[in-house]
């Protein structure tokens, strides 16, 4: 009896250490997720300290991009980073969001699958071939086809005509934008469809019960029900744009300037990078280089601190 | 439980199945004299794929009183209401045949309007539903579809009908509030409300009162007592009590098919069928 006892209380023992040990070690792994965050940023910021040392704020707000007389400024990829995401989210968000509908509201059975098959396919092709597709192919076609068409209708218009002005390149910033708006689209489509799923079937019914129509039920009940993860998913997308590296490079034409036309070329900080670390010389340039960096961690920390803000504000308004 | 007692005394309970076809369709024979049923239901079959959930129902019912639909669960009495606003169109596999009419015209035509149809015949689930949007919008969404009021007009369709579900003293002061703040027994009168202020004819309920405790339970039948002199209501139930204490007429299913159709009284006190009388006396189901 006592023996057993004894060995009970031994067993019991070791499992409560090996408990313990399993324990700290998940506690470890979390920590070291905590770790990377800290030595990224650190070594962020050390690169980047040179070049903020010597152009300090001015550095944010400069256009000029000059290797050559050591003057560098981060305007004008911050701009093309910011303009080919917002293009991406314009065009994207909207037909994700049609997609989404149709394969949750109205697609006929036999066609779901295959559909979300696709979708998910889309999803997997890296990025590289997007930019060799949208180099050779869909940038002459946006050449000899859209770009002439906005030029002709929108160029001559007060105000938005600046937007469409200039030669059609073919390559440029809307170029960069059209692919990336393809490139997001899987992935905020399969979020949407993820989440109108999860809308009740009784609810849904009983808005098709007093008699809405598809639209309707939709945009007064589905997606007041599932904003949380809409938002989600739009700035998953939205993340994905302002970093997407290879696809930009190839098809945005590297141009260090603004360009108030969409039609022209243009760069972002990303692309930027992929350029440029290869041929850097000098510390100042380099150095500048990490401050892009660094500058482009600090813009997705921004838009994902504003999607949680958004969130939690959506969230009071439903509650109060 | 029922394939016990179907094997236990297959004799007594494969028998029953068999006449109800005469005694359902004895309310569409004889209906009352000068005034036409509300709805009638001929030969009504409902398929899920390759499963037959009706199987041929046929009866009829008046407007201005409550219908109760009574039977173990699967009997298709959930089905049936689900064919009268044709909700089941939904989902592409499901699909019905023969006729619903209400005042006469078909409601299974295909070129019946869906949503005229729906606005006709409203439904309340099982779980209270309130739509994700404050109390007041989830009244004015149904009207809104429909008719373009001004903004008193307006207020006052929304609280009238909470006031028909017995609501409005209890929100009047927190109509902004979202919908999915109230209670359970609130929320599923705010779902009644939404259903009458499009002011349909038809009220479909199923089991409205089941996720509810008895105190908010008899508060809905209670409510649904007064909604009896305006509409024609039928409400599938669990709960036989409950289909004695507020229907006028029973019907009760079993496995896709209409039992027995009578008055309330006469179902549970004298039902002319055997299985009937088991059911209603708690011996199966």
């Amino acid at each position: 009896m006592i023996h057993i006892d004894v060995n009970i209380a031994g067993w019991a023992r070791r499992h409560n250490f090996l408990d313990a040990l399993f324990r700290a070690g998940t506690a470890g792994f979390a920590i070291v997720v905590l770790l990377l965050l800290g030595a990224v940023l650190l070594a962020l910021v050390r690169g980047a300290w040179p070049a903020l040392a010597q152009f300090g704020a001015g550095f944010l707000v400069t256009e000029a991009w000059n290797p050559v007389k050591d003057r560098f400024g981060a305007l004008a990829p911050i701009y093309g980073t910011l303009t080919t995401a917002a293009i991406a989210m314009l065009v994207g968000v909207p037909i994700s969001f049609g997609i989404a509908v149709f394969l949750t509201e109205t697609c006929p059975p036999w066609l779901k699958r295959p559909l979300g098959i696709a979708i998910e396919l889309l999803a997997g092709i890296p990025s590289i071939i997007y930019g060799i597709w949208g180099l050779f192919i869909f940038a002459p076609f946006l050449q000899s086809t859209l770009q002439p068409f906005l030029i002709a209708t929108h160029g001559e218009l007060p105000w938005i005509g600046e937007l469409f002005a200039g030669p059609p390149f073919g390559i440029g910033v809307l170029t960069a934008g059209l692919v990336l708006a393809i490139m997001v689209l899987p992935f905020i489509t399969s979020i949407m469809r993820d989440v109108f799923e999860t809308v009740p079937p009784m609810l849904r019914e009983s808005a098709y019960g007093v008699g809405a129509t598809t639209w309707e039920v939709v945009w007064n009940v589905v997606l007041p029900y599932t904003r949380a993860g809409v938002v989600g998913g739009v700035m998953l997308g939205l993340g994905r744009a302002l970093g997407e590296t290879m696809a930009v490079t190839f098809v945005i034409g590297n141009a260090h300037r603004i360009s108030a036309s969409v039609l022209a070329p243009g760069t972002t900080i990303s692309a930027t990078l992929a350029n440029e670390f290869t041929e850097a010389i000098g510390e100042l340039y380099i150095s500048s280089l990490f401050a892009l960096g660094l500058i482009l961690f600090a813009i997705t920390f921004i838009v994902l601190a504003l999607a949680r803000l958004m969130l939690a504000r959506l969230k009071r308004q439903a509650g109060s | 439980m029922i394939d016990k007692t179907m094997s236990a005394e297959p004799a007594r309970t494969a028998d029953p199945i068999r006449p109800p076809v005469s005694v359902a369709t004895a309310p569409t024979e004889t209906p009352a004299p000068g005034a036409r049923p509300k709805v009638e239901i001929r030969d009504l079959r409902f398929f899920y794929k390759s499963f037959e959930a009706l199987k041929g129902v046929s009866l009829a019912f008046d407007d201005k009183s409550v219908t109760a639909f009574i039977g173990p669960s699967g009997c298709g009495k959930s089905t049936l209401l689900r064919v009268m606003n044709r909700i089941y169109e939904l989902y592409p596999e499901q699909r019905a045949t023969g006729e619903v009419l209400i005042d006469g015209r078909d409601m299974l035509a295909p070129d019946q309007d869906l949503n005229l149809l729906r606005a006709k015949v409203g439904m309340v689930f099982q779980k209270p539903t309130p739509f994700p949007m404050s109390i007041y919008d989830n009244i004015a969404f149904g009207i809104r579809l429909y008719e373009k009021l001004p903004k008193g007009e307006m207020d006052g369709r929304v609280e009238a009908a909470l006031d028909q579900a017995a609501l409005w003293d209890e929100v009047k002061d927190k109509l902004g509030q979202n919908g999915l703040s109230l209670s359970g027994g609130q929320q599923q009168r705010l779902c009644i409300a939404r259903a009458i202020a499009v002011q349909p004819e038809i009220l479909l309920l199923d089991e409205p009162a089941s996720a509810l405790d008895p105190i908010t339970t008899s508060k809905i039948e209670e409510l649904i007592g007064e909604l009896k002199s305006r509409y024609c209501i039928a409400i599938v139930t669990h709960n036989m009590q409950q289909a004695a204490r507020i229907s006028d007429r029973t019907a009760f299913m079993y496995l896709g098919e209409l039992i027995e159709f009578d008055d309330t009284a006469t179902i549970f006190t004298h039902p002319s069928n055997k299985m009937t009388e088991e059911y209603v006396t708690g011996r199966f189901g």
